[in-house]
């Protein structure tokens, strides 16, 4: 499938900070991409730059081979925008807004009627859309902003934090929405979050940023076997009695790569779970295993450290 | 193009159904009638007294005992409609969050401030317009003058320069929504730049005429002249200054020089009223000062909003 955004080594940094940091971000035609990280990642700054709203320090931004620093009129104009805390004109009506969306867009009224309501339909705001958006409340203000993208009738769709402070129920009606405009309309959605579980399930890949590094990109399966790899398995070991010799001994296992002793107590990183070979070392040694724990890292427990370093 | 007309025209449509407007919009016809009635009476009881020519004119420029005349009224009320219009033009789009929602649409950048700016001039010309057309009303019920096209054409002359002078604050407006991200600071500073220029300008303007050209009781009259003409060049900085000397000129067709005229100057003049392109070399010092301070008070908004980072920080 063809890359429909792509960046080139993104940088942007506001006072000397790098904020995104050499960022190759790659988004194909179709899918939803999960752009995933903590607060402070630099996800919206991401998506600024790929809007052309905000120029890189350095690198390029390709979307559907235009420019984005310098045509930014071309991808504005296939790609529909859902600011993280997204507002609109308060003494407006929804359909109002949704009007002066089209109008910006250069639509005539007579044909942007019909489509108005036909989105208003889908997000679900029909029966309110004569009432002024001071009225409504922050789940139907985000599905009005998932209306605002859709009245565009864009090729991509770029939704930052489309989810947050919203009820288990309006997260899931937004989901549900994105994975229909996926399904149904063949858009592309590029898809900001920190809330991982929530976002996971509808994403057919996901990238992962932390201080402006990409330090992953993939399906959520594929970047999981990917650290897994990378990381280990760690034991912590009890045993009745510690000798040099059995230290040396556990160091020659084949897949041990440190072990660290404390008292009679040590850890223990491999790159599998070697628990039996290990306890049959021990035995050998003349001592007895006590207590082995295992701490295997699981997909969640690698998100949740990817995060917290972040 | 089309994405300053579709923000020209929702910002106009703004304007006009807020109750900000609506309540500005009915002091000024209130107060603005009220000094008319008032001078229409007080001028239809001494109507022998007042020359003939231009009395039309006077409705707009004669005060009537303790009520300012129009002209003072605009150069002191004029500066709060342009600030009340644009002092939360840009900081108000990031506090309600559209600012990005409108700037992601296929527009540029420049046309969001363009349409605001023109969409308050705008504003601002309807409400002159209409008050000067209450004005009129008054004038030809109560007088029952009508006026003549040399009236027309200054009373044409001096609602542009209204327009301009008040478009200048209206810039100052949006410049200080754009530099500051809370409505109240914009608010806060467009008034104190208003306070300094309607109140403070006149002592400062003492104060450095009198240190640059000191006066005592044995100053000679030509020291005095100086002295004066100084504190009028200073004043000038004031786009109140500026317009008080438009309007008195544009609505005043005998006005030929202004602050300090020594008596040989006045010799031999006969205090004939001046045709409007006479009237006009008098003052178009005044007027291009004008319209440069409102356009370097734009030029410099446009300047840094089209470089501000989009985020509100
Ligand atoms: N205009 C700015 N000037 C200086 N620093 C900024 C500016 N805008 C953002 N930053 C900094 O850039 C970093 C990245 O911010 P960004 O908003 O891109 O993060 P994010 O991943 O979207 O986080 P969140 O999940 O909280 O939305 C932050 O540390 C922020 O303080
Ligand atoms: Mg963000």
């Amino acid at each position: 499938m063809e890359a429909v955004i792509e960046t080139n080594e993104l940088t942007k940094s506001y006072n000397g900070t790098k904020v995104v940091d050499r960022l190759n971000l790659c988004v194909k035609e179709g899918e939803i991409f999960g752009f995933l990280g903590p607060n402070g990642a630099g996800k919206t700054t991401t998506i600024l730059m790929v809007l052309g709203l905000t120029e890189p320090t350095s690198g390029e931004v390709k979307v559907y081979g235009y420019d984005a620093t310098r045509q930014p009129l071309k991808v504005k104009r296939i790609a529909g925008y859902l600011p993280e805390n997204v507002g609109f004109y308060e003494d407006l009506t929804a359909r109002e807004n949704l009007t002066y969306i089209t109008r910006l867009n250069g639509v005539k009224d007579k044909q942007a009627f019909a489509k108005i309501d036909e989105v208003l339909t889908e997000v679900g705001l029909l029966e309110v859309a004569n009432l002024e958006v001071r009225k409504f409340s922050k789940g139907m203000k985000q599905r009005l902003g998932m209306g605002a993208v859709l009245v565009k009738e864009p090729k991509i769709a770029i939704l930052d934090e489309p989810t947050t402070g919203i009820d288990p129920k309006g997260t899931d009606q937004i989901l549900k929405l994105i994975v229909k405009m996926s399904r149904e309309q063949k858009i592309t959605v590029l898809l900001s979050s920190h809330l991982l579980y929530q976002v996971q399930r509808i994403c057919d890949r996901v990238g992962i940023i932390t201080k402006g590094r990409m330090i992953a990109q993939g399906s959520v399966d594929e970047i999981g076997n990917k650290i897994m790899e990378k990381e280990q398995t760690l034991l912590e070991i009890q045993v009745s009695k510690l000798t040099p010799t059995l230290l040396g001994s556990i160091k020659e296992i084949e897949g041990v790569k440190d072990v660290e002793s404390s008292g009679n107590r040590f850890l223990v990183k491999c790159s599998q779970d070697l628990r039996e070979k290990i306890s049959r070392a021990i035995v050998e040694s003349g001592a007895l295993p006590l207590q082995i724990k295992t701490q295997n890292y699981t997909l969640e427990e690698i998100y949740i450290r990817y995060f917290r370093e972040g | 193009m089309s994405g300053v007309r579709v923000v020209f025209w929702k910002e106009l449509a703004d304007y006009f159904g807020s109750r900000r407007s609506l309540i500005l919009f009915i002091i000024i016809c209130i107060t603005g009638s009220s000094i008319t009635y008032i001078s229409a009476q007080t001028m239809g009881q001494n109507f022998a007294k007042i020359p003939v020519d231009f009395i039309f004119l006077k409705l707009f420029t004669s005060s009537a005992g303790a009520l300012p005349s129009f002209i003072f009224f605009i150069s002191f009320f004029g500066p709060l409609i342009g600030i009340i219009l644009g002092f939360d033009a840009i900081n108000s789009e990031h506090a309600r969050g559209t600012m990005s929602l409108v700037l992601s649409q296929p527009i540029f950048r420049d046309s969001l401030i363009n349409g605001k700016f023109l969409a308050g001039l705008s504003t601002v010309a309807i409400m002159l317009i209409s008050i000067i057309l209450v004005i009129s009303g008054l004038g030809l019920s109560m007088l029952g003058i009508v006026p003549n096209l040399a009236e027309i054409s200054r009373m044409g002359v001096f609602f542009i320069a209204s327009v301009i002078y008040i478009g200048f604050w209206l810039s100052l407006g949006i410049l200080f929504s754009i530099l500051f991200r809370r409505t109240a600071s914009s608010a806060l500073a467009s008034i104190t730049v208003w306070i300094f220029f309607t109140f403070f300008i006149y002592m400062v303007a003492g104060v450095i005429a009198d240190q640059l050209v000191p006066i005592t009781h044995t100053t000679t009259l030509e020291t005095i002249t100086k002295n004066e003409h100084l504190k009028n060049m200073i004043m000038r900085i004031s786009p109140a200054t500026l317009f008080e000397e438009i309007a008195g000129a544009v609505l005043n067709p005998s006005v030929r020089f202004f602050g300090v005229v020594s008596s040989t100057q006045i010799k031999g003049l006969i205090p004939n009223p001046l045709p409007l392109g006479q009237s006009l070399m008098v003052i178009w010092p005044q007027f291009v000062g004008l319209i440069a301070l409102m356009l370097i008070c734009f030029a410099i908004s446009y300047t840094v909003f089209m470089r501000q980072e989009i985020r509100a920080i």
